[in-house]
């Protein structure tokens, strides 16, 4: 599929692994940390206007609301600039929410697209049949000039999904399950194909999530086979006419994965890496001293929904301080039609506005020395929610909540007693 | 910058293990700044807080596996290059990593036997156009593969900006 969709966008019939491409680009995405350094890199070339206006987005998300003076200098140079250049597709807050849950609702991203983001996880619009990647800061700013990137064109492993998930197993699940099995760099430059007759048990959520963390495996993108479940997302959410690329049954690939759906159990990646993926039958007592539900990977409706199930009814254990980030203004608003935020706020945890703060130890819940987190977010590196001495456990929003209520690392099935 | 003396490094190592992340070279808290000087003085600063204050200008890092995993942050290698590191080899460097240090012209290479045959310490001398990388410590020789064309294209051009304005990429 990859393959197929970088051949269109740099006018090719046909490309192989390892061939080197400039690709036209539909979508050129930068946030508050990254863009400034693309700014600077653009304003090299002297040029007065961006390749397209409306194929260049920036969202002032990781440092926003602007947690000290510097950050809000850096919001500041992108609305600047974006201001300058007119920009279409600038979310401040207000309209911001995190990046990756934003542009699939805006409808900024369709099947077929080729994206680049500066930001790793731009690799979650896979899910959406596109293909989709994180870069760097230059690159971003080549891409705000030219609308092209140079690629070297990935190989592809394919994951086949059979079956269906269980009750309170979800998206994240499968993603750190296959991550524990195949390594942080498991899947290094290669492109992750997800198919199978399995795709019709994973909603929209799971599936942006899958693709969100295959950056977690070192894959260059992660892609999902489209299906009525994506044209109805896309159609939804008023993207453009979705472009849909097969795989050939000839399609050659590095590997076939089989996963089987029915199998997977609720998962908790330990520190410092997210391959250490372990099931409940590996895990003992771990005391805990904050939980975070929210993020790119796991701050969608469908994740709160889950959270909520659980801590329905229940309250926070003592000591325990729990974060919920609804990723986008309007998941957060429809979780208050639904009643949720008052489930959270009843259960003892503080509902904040949208931010990526606390996933990558920004702010908005930093750990001290010797504290451990569950969070759904993505990354358990050293230090990555804060001090060095601190531990993050990576856990679905339904084991979130469960470990928010008991306090320590908790499977839902424990919780919900099935 | 730009023609093949430049592709020649010489320097003493420093070396870490594998699956060194961005969030230990550059840890995010230091985000909130663009400024390359004030980059490189927070640089690798989780895993080795000694090594802003021994790192020596023209310093060679060698790493295992997927270096510089996990974010996109640019920040990353323009911390290790503002920091005096001239060049970076790695068993394997993880992908955005790799192309942001082309795009940036901070000089990266692969060759895990290299990584396994040089110890802290010791002085290497790197030729990426010939693709010898030689240990002068104990005399060895390691060869690596060359940069794809259009690679060299960018690197010798001093990154792809660089490369776009010399009308290279358009």
């Amino acid at each position: 599929m990859t393959q197929k969709i970088l051949a269109a966008h740099a006018g090719l019939e046909k490309v192989q692994a390892g061939q080197l491409i400039l690709a036209n680009l539909d979508l050129v995405l930068g946030n508050d940390i990254t863009s400034p350094v693309a700014i600077k890199e653009f304003a090299k070339l002297g040029k007065d206007i961006v390749f397209d206006k409306n194929k260049v987005t920036m969202v002032m998300d990781h440092f926003a609301p602007n947690k000290d003076i510097k950050a809000a200098e850096q919001c500041k140079m992108c609305r600047d600039f974006c201001g300058e250049k007119e920009i279409t597709h600038f979310y401040d807050v207000g309209k911001m929410g995190i990046e990756h849950a934003l542009l699939p609702e805006k409808g900024l991203v369709t099947a077929g697209n080729v994206v680049i983001g500066a930001d790793s996880h731009t690799c979650t619009y896979g899910a959406l049949g596109a293909f989709s990647t994180g870069v760097g800061s230059t690159d971003m700013a080549c891409g705000m000039a030219i609308g092209k990137a140079w690629f070297k064109v990935p190989s592809a492993v394919k994951f086949e999904l059979k079956g269906c998930l269980r009750q309170y197993v979800s998206g994240k699940d499968v993603i750190l399950h296959i991550i524990g099995k195949i390594g942080v760099d498991g899947a290094l430059y290669r492109s992750m194909e997800f198919t199978g007759e399995g795709l019709a048990s994973l909603n929209m959520a799971d599936r942006l999530c899958i693709a969100n963390m295959a950056i977690e495996a070192g894959a260059k993108n992660g892609i999902f086979e489209v299906d009525d479940i994506t044209l109805d997302y896309i159609r939804e959410h008023g993207g453009a006419e979705p472009v849909i690329f097969k795989a050939d049954d000839d399609a050659v690939y590095d590997e076939v994965i089989t996963i089987d759906l029915d199998n997977i159990e609720p998962t908790v990646a330990f520190p410092h890496l997210p391959e250490n993926a372990k099931t409940f039958d590996e895990i003992g007592d771990i005391k805990i001293d904050q939980v975070v539900i929210g993020s790119c990977t796991n701050g969608r409706l469908e994740d709160l929904v889950a959270a909520a199930d659980i801590m329905r009814g229940h309250k926070c254990a003592e000591n325990v301080r729990v974060i919920i980030i609804p990723a986008t203004q309007q998941i957060y608003l429809d979780a208050m039609e639904m009643g949720l935020l008052r489930t959270f706020i009843e259960c003892g945890a503080v509902v904040s506005t949208p931010t990526c703060g606390p996933c990558l130890g920004g702010y908005m819940g930093i750990l001290a020395e010797g504290e451990r987190a569950v969070t759904t977010t993505n990354r358990n590196f050293v230090g990555r929610m804060g001090h060095v001495g601190s531990e993050v456990y990576l856990a679905s929003p339904a084991t979130a909540a469960a470990s928010a209520i008991t306090g320590k690392i908790t499977s839902p099935w424990e919780v919900m007693s099935l | 910058m730009g023609g093949h003396e430049l592709m020649k490094y010489t320097g003493n190592v420093i070396k870490y293990g594998d699956n060194v992340d961005t969030d230990v070279i550059i840890p995010a808290r230091y985000l909130n700044t663009s400024d390359h000087k004030e980059l490189a003085s927070h640089c690798m600063e989780d895993l080795d807080k000694t090594f802003v204050s021994r790192v020596q200008q023209g310093d060679i890092i060698t790493a295992g596996q997927n270096f510089g995993c996990g974010s996109s942050r640019e920040h990353a290698p323009i911390a290790i290059k503002a920091s005096g590191v001239s060049l970076v080899i790695a068993k394997s460097f993880a992908r955005i990593f790799y192309r942001n240090s082309i795009n940036i012209g901070l000089a990266i290479v692969e060759c895990p036997e290299a990584v396994d045959g040089i110890s802290e310490g010791d002085k290497v001398e790197a030729d990426l156009d010939s693709g010898i990388i030689r240990n002068l410590t104990t005399g060895k020789e390691y060869k690596t593969e060359p940069f794809p064309e259009f690679v060299q294209k960018i690197i010798e051009n001093g990154g792809l900006m660089q490369s776009i304005a010399n009308g290279i990429i358009a």
